[in-house]
């Protein structure tokens, strides 16, 4: 034990020498936190990546947050508004919130509703880059109607008014602190976006950026009980595996996020005697092939190539797509690339379950059923074992970021694709020009200048109605739009905009359920635009010694820190 | 080998040439020729083994459930090295892995030798361009070698694999980009030797029957300056062989579906645990390739250097 | 020598601006996009009103400049007012970080301390190794101390450190566990307790570069000495009767010395930026692991400056080395 402690870092021994504590706030020494991708500021507003977002949501809160069901619980609002307790406009426009009576920031200032409007003109500062812009996508205006009532109000009815202020993405800034950090200010403010006053439970102590963080507990948190711990410790840099390791098996930290690892890594470290667990979120992350419906060929001119001017030869045909699907064993792939942090899924939206359509006819894989589609497509095989058709080759490009999982992903498929008589070219673009969006560059996602792309997107927060708007006609990327737009198959369906239209005015739950299932059908299994492989979660490790934890999809996975203790 | 050395004593003996010398200096340093025996074995491995070892470094086996089972194998006769994640050979890996990990390290090495060769030489005949060819060599000895490389490795990998496809644009790159940050060495050495060489007699001699400087330096300079030039381009080897798996390990080097040496060792650190061979293995290939050309260099140094070839 | 030394500085303000010329236009003109890591959920208009933010609309030629302002003008004054209470560059906009928001520099003075205490301890270790062990080597040449002490430092240079860094980690870290596998930049040494814990984490990273650099500095060692052997000096001092000890460690070394020392001088700039791989290995989060996270960020203001620091560097101690040379050696002479 002796030698342990001294392994353990100047911070354990802290916490051993207090293992004998009673419960109460502070009681349990410090809480030791490893994220491998290291945040770099502690401003959400300003930030480049959840890991800021994660690191910032344990000292500022917002009005209300996500439980790990996917369900709103009030943070620094008293209650969640409703149609029903008339926090929400009967026509949709306005939402009201009200504050908890008596909250303080934790410089010991009252919290106030003008807290909360200055938060919402920080981020709409046209001049400020705000990275959480889209909470308040339609925000006509926020006000403050007495110091613990908000009102905002939408220019058009908003079916799901629970943008602004709900969730880690969009907390609430305290004014005295930012007041003079607007706009084209923001970036100057490095103490406020460094060690933002906040509401929640702990408070920054020292920020080093891309290294470590430091934080105590908050002396004015609401709950006088908790945190149970007295300091956090928040760990950044590295690299998964260092992060796992230090978790599971040398003890040296008590939570290691996102161990994005192989299966075979993870379950090593996590065998017998390991000090510590994998707990997984399934939040809405799904892996999927797209099918690019218009003709990527190089020899069409620039402009025309990718564009609906020009159909695509082969997959045009929905019995091509459909045999593709079928061709594709999701279960390995999930064996062997994801593990744990993995489930085979047909869904485009496979969470939160209310939106998640009965959909599992693709789990099973079908080679036979694949080759006689592709025989009454009229595709057959050629002596090389590629299928032909009229002099065609069944020649397809795939594309994908450069990622170790997802090359192997592409040489399994390849290899099913092959045994139907399909011939996939592969190709990887690095992340960071295949993500990128930059127009000039022919190997952005956007641009889709190949047959087929595999990635992985998701919605943030638990309403999928901006996520299932993107496939609507318009929004092609195309020149006239800059190549910008999230329709990247070029998925055109009238009935399909109807359907978005109507979900825009629908606010009954059970209607929008209904709807959203619907188009993730038609994009899914009744039209194979979309394939989904994976449902991914995202691993965490936690230390058996460490209880309370509940790990969160929706929200920040620390989202409940101040309910965390140490198992004696 | 004592016959060789008895035979000049004999004035009738037929004149040795130089490089009878050389090789026969170099045999005498132990280590120059375990390393040279070990870098020809590791060359023939690489080159020679894929004819005998037969199966693919790509192969994934397309039955589900053979492929499922012969995933992360520890070594045995089917796989002596043992398989990766997907059931991949490891051996086969290996080799194609150092094809192209050698193919780096001769194909930079002949560039950084040609460029500095070039400048050393132009620099050192001609007085007019001696200058501004040495605040070149200067400037480029300032430049922060290793960031800029990581730099370059990460913004330009994809616009030329684009152009040029991933396998051939990588390596394009990868070796330019060795090549063009190692060549200050070689340049000052032949400036040296080649300032020295003008003020040679036969040099004035074939001046002053009027050789034209192209044909002077390719006959007559060229061929003088061999030595140093040699000794840099092992060493030039190996430099860019640990560069390559450097860049490699970072992650900003050949990508994953092109194992390099470096590239596999990366790849294993995750598994090292359960599988070490899969770190030990690319590790302990690029240490001993590297460690045989450095005393391949160490003896060429002495074996060259005629005032110890005498001793 | 004063002359020589001005005039040295004089061509290297030229040599520097060019360098900085050609850090800004190879970093510039190659695609990337520094908003890349943000999540796909955000919609094109609000990245491109974060790209405007970030300044990337200016032209190329104004954003060099206001950089070169910003690094020579600007940065110099803030320390000078951070040294002396003073006032003079508030309002003025310094280098910021595209990922931290907040000034390079300060993130950078943030980073110094572990990258100069685990490098540079490093460094100093391998000097402190290498000269004897040189001196021994070039004394006994071709003795077994000798083929021994090559093969060593051969291995020191050919074996990359990623790789004995790995092999490190897993034997005393994971199987024995008697060092930590992480880094803790946090730790402050107050008692004999914490002392040993900042050994503790420090043993690794530092055997693996000091074994790198005792390689290479022993190397130079050694040739040194045996030109020196060979010189007539050394053999009038025997001839006149004094002792092997005196011969050696007076005479020879002093000599010696002076070609290792400015190799020492040369290799120092290395100390801040050559280590990238080995802070990566060990999870020190320093100068070198800055450097690779803002060239994964895209975070370009970052990169720039720290390559331009890590050129400045070695344009200064490219001097210092000279300067050292002609102090020590009297033969050598600068006109």
């Amino acid at each position: 034990m002796k030698l342990k402690t001294i392994l353990m870092g100047a911070a354990a021994v802290l916490a051993a020498s207090q293992a004998f504590a009673a419960s109460g706030r502070g009681a349990d020494g410090q809480l030791n936190l490893i994220y491998w991708q290291a945040p770099s500021i502690l401003n959400p507003y300003l930030s480049s990546g959840t890991k800021d977002l994660e690191a910032s949501s344990i000292t500022i809160e917002p009005l209300a947050r996500f439980n790990p069901k996917g369900e709103m619980v009030p943070e620094i609002a008293a209650e969640i508004p409703t149609l029903k307790n008339g926090g929400i406009s009967k026509d949709l426009k306005t939402i009201t919130w009200h504050l908890k009576p008596g909250l303080k920031w934790s410089d010991g200032s009252a919290v106030t509703s003008a807290d909360v409007v200055f938060t919402g003109q920080y981020c709409m500062d046209p001049q400020g880059g705000c990275a959480q812009l889209s909470h308040f996508q339609g925000v006509d205006k926020i006000e403050a109607v007495d110091p613990l009532t908000v009102k905002i109000s939408f220019k058009a009815p908003q079916p799901d008014p629970y943008g602004p202020f709900v969730s880690y993405e969009s907390p609430i800034l305290q004014k005295k602190q930012f007041a003079n950090c607007m706009g084209a200010k923001a970036p100057t403010c490095t103490s406020a976006n460094f060690g933002p006053i906040g509401t929640g439970p702990f408070v920054v102590t020292s920020f080093k950026p891309n290294d470590v963080i430091e934080y105590k507990a908050n002396p004015n948190y609401r709950d006088p009980n908790k945190p149970a711990f007295a300091t956090v410790n928040f760990k950044g840099g590295g690299d998964a595996a260092a992060a796992a390791r230090a978790v599971f098996q040398t003890g040296e930290y008590d939570y290691g996020w996102n161990l994005q690892l192989s299966p075979d890594v993870l379950k090593g470290m996590t065998g017998p005697g390991a000090k510590g667990h994998v707990v997984t979120a399934f939040g809405s992350l799904v892996e999927r092939l797209e099918m690019n419906l218009t003709d990527a060929s190089p020899s069409l001119p620039e402009g025309q190539r990718s564009t609906a001017a020009h159909p695509n030869p082969i997959l045009s045909d929905k019995r091509v797509r459909e045999a593709l699907s079928m061709a594709i064993d999701r279960s390995l792939i999930v064996q062997v690339g994801y593990g744990s942090a993995g489930k085979p899924t047909c869904n485009l939206v496979p969470a939160p379950e209310a939106y998640a359509s009965d959909n599992t006819a693709c789990l099973k894989q079908d080679i036979p059923g694949a080759k006689k589609l592709l025989d009454e497509a009229g595709w057959k095989v050629g002596p090389d074992g590629i299928r032909e058709k009229d002099g065609k080759k069944l020649v397809l490009t795939y594309q994908t970021s450069t990622n170790g999982v997802r090359q192997d992903t592409q040489s399994l498929i390849k290899q099913w694709w092959k045994e139907i008589g399909v011939d996939a070219q592969l190709k990887n673009v690095n992340g960071s020009v295949f993500f990128g969006g930059d127009p000039g560059s022919p190997d952005t996602f956007q641009k889709f200048y190949t047959d087929v792309e595999e990635y992985a997107n998701n919605f943030s927060g638990t309403d999928p109605q901006t996520y299932m708007s993107m496939y609507t006609c318009d929004k092609a990327p195309r020149p006239a739009t800059q190549w910008q737009g999230e329709n990247i198959n070029r998925y055109c369906n009238k009935h399909y905009d109807e359907l978005v239209a109507e979900l825009g005015k629908t606010a009954v739950p059970a209607k929008r359920e209904a709807l959203v299932k619907e188009m993730n059908d038609m994009l899914t299994k009744d039209s194979y635009t979309i394939i989904p492989i994976v449902w991914r979660g995202n691993n965490s490790g936690v230390a058996n010694s460490i209880g309370g934890e509940a790990i969160n999809p929706w929200d920040s996975e620390l989202w409940n820190i101040q309910d965390w203790y140490r198992k004696k | 080998m004592t016959d060789a050395t008895l035979q000049p004593v004999q004035d009738l003996a037929p004149p040795r040439s130089q490089w009878r010398d050389v090789w026969d200096q170099f045999r005498t340093h132990k280590g120059a020729l375990t390393g040279l025996g070990v870098f020809v074995f590791m060359t023939l491995f690489v080159l020679v083994g894929p004819l005998i070892w037969r199966i693919g470094p790509d192969y994934i086996n397309p039955n589900v459930l053979v492929m499922i089972k012969s995933r992360n194998l520890g070594s045995s006769f089917a796989h002596p090295l043992g398989t990766d994640q997907l059931g991949r050979d490891e051996l086969a890996r290996m080799m194609s892995g150092g094809q192209i990990s050698i193919a780096v390290g001769f194909t930079a090495m002949a560039l950084s030798i040609f460029l500095g060769t070039l400048v050393g030489v132009l620099a050192g005949y001609f007085k007019s361009l001696d200058g501004p060819l040495m605040r070149l060599t200067d400037l480029f000895l300032a430049l922060p070698l290793l960031p800029l490389l990581l730099v370059m490795m990460m913004l330009f990998a994809p616009m030329i694999s684009h152009a040029m496809g991933v396998a051939a644009g990588t390596f394009l790159l990868i070796v330019s980009a060795i090549g063009v940050t190692s060549w200050m060495q070689c340049a000052r050495i032949v400036r040296g030797e080649v300032l020295a060489l003008k003020e040679r007699e036969f040099v004035l001699a074939a001046k002053s029957v009027g050789t034209p400087p192209f044909r002077m330096i390719l006959r007559h300079i060229l061929p003088n300056v061999m030595s140093p030039v040699m000794v840099a381009a092992t060493l030039g080897i190996a430099n860019a062989i640990i560069t390559e798996s450097a860049l490699s390990f970072l992650g900003l080097g050949f990508p994953p579906d092109f194992p390099t040496w470096g590239r596999l060792l990366f790849d294993g650190v995750d598994l090292m645990q359960e599988h070490p061979g899969l770190v030990v293995w690319p590790g302990i290939a690029i240490s001993l390739t590297v460690l045989s050309v450095n005393y391949i260099g160490d003896g060429l140094r002495d074996a060259l250097d005629p005032r110890i070839r005498g001793r | 020598m004063l002359n020589y030394t001005i005039r040295r500085l004089i061509i290297s303000i030229p040599v520097l601006l060019l360098i900085s010329l050609i850090i800004f236009l190879l970093l510039n003109l190659a695609p990337g996009d520094p908003l890349a890591n943000q999540p796909l959920t955000i919609p094109p208009e609000v990245r491109q009103k974060m790209k405007e933010a970030l300044g990337l609309g200016a032209p190329l030629y104004v954003r060099y400049l206001l950089w070169l302002k910003q690094f020579f003008w600007v940065e110099p004054l803030h320390a000078f007012d951070w040294c002396f209470g003073t006032h003079f560059s508030v309002g003025m906009q310094r280098i910021l970080s595209w990922q931290f928001r907040s000034p390079v520099f300060d993130v950078i003075v943030q980073r110094m301390p572990q990258t100069l205490t685990v490098v540079g301890m490093s460094y100093v270790i391998g000097v402190l190794i290498a000269v004897p062990i040189g001196i021994v080597s070039a004394y006994r040449q071709y003795s077994w101390f000798d083929q021994i002490g090559t093969f060593i430092s051969m291995i020191g240079y050919s074996v990359p450190t990623f790789f004995t860094g790995v092999l490190l980690i897993v034997v005393f870290s994971v199987d024995l566990g008697w060092f930590p596998s992480i880094y803790n930049t946090n730790l402050k040494v107050v008692d004999w307790q914490t002392f040993l814990l900042q050994v503790r984490q420090m043993a690794m990273p530092v055997f693996v570069l000091a074994l790198y650099n005792a390689a290479q500095i022993s190397r130079f060692m050694r040739s040194s000495m045996l030109d020196n052997l060979q010189q007539d000096y050394v053999r009038t001092a025997r001839a006149k009767g004094m002792g092997e000890r005196t011969v050696l460690l007076t005479h020879v070394l002093r000599n010696s010395l002076i070609p290792v020392v400015t190799v020492i001088a040369l290799g120092v700039p290395t100390i801040f930026g050559g280590a990238i791989i080995t802070e990566q290995v060990f999870k020190v989060n320093g100068l070198g692991q800055l450097l690779i996270t803002a060239i994964y960020a895209s975070d370009v203001p970052m990169v720039q400056t720290l390559t331009f620091i890590f050129a400045v560097l070695i344009v200064v101690f490219n001097l210092v080395a000279d300067i050292l040379y002609g102090v020590l050696d009297p033969r050598i002479r600068y006109d």
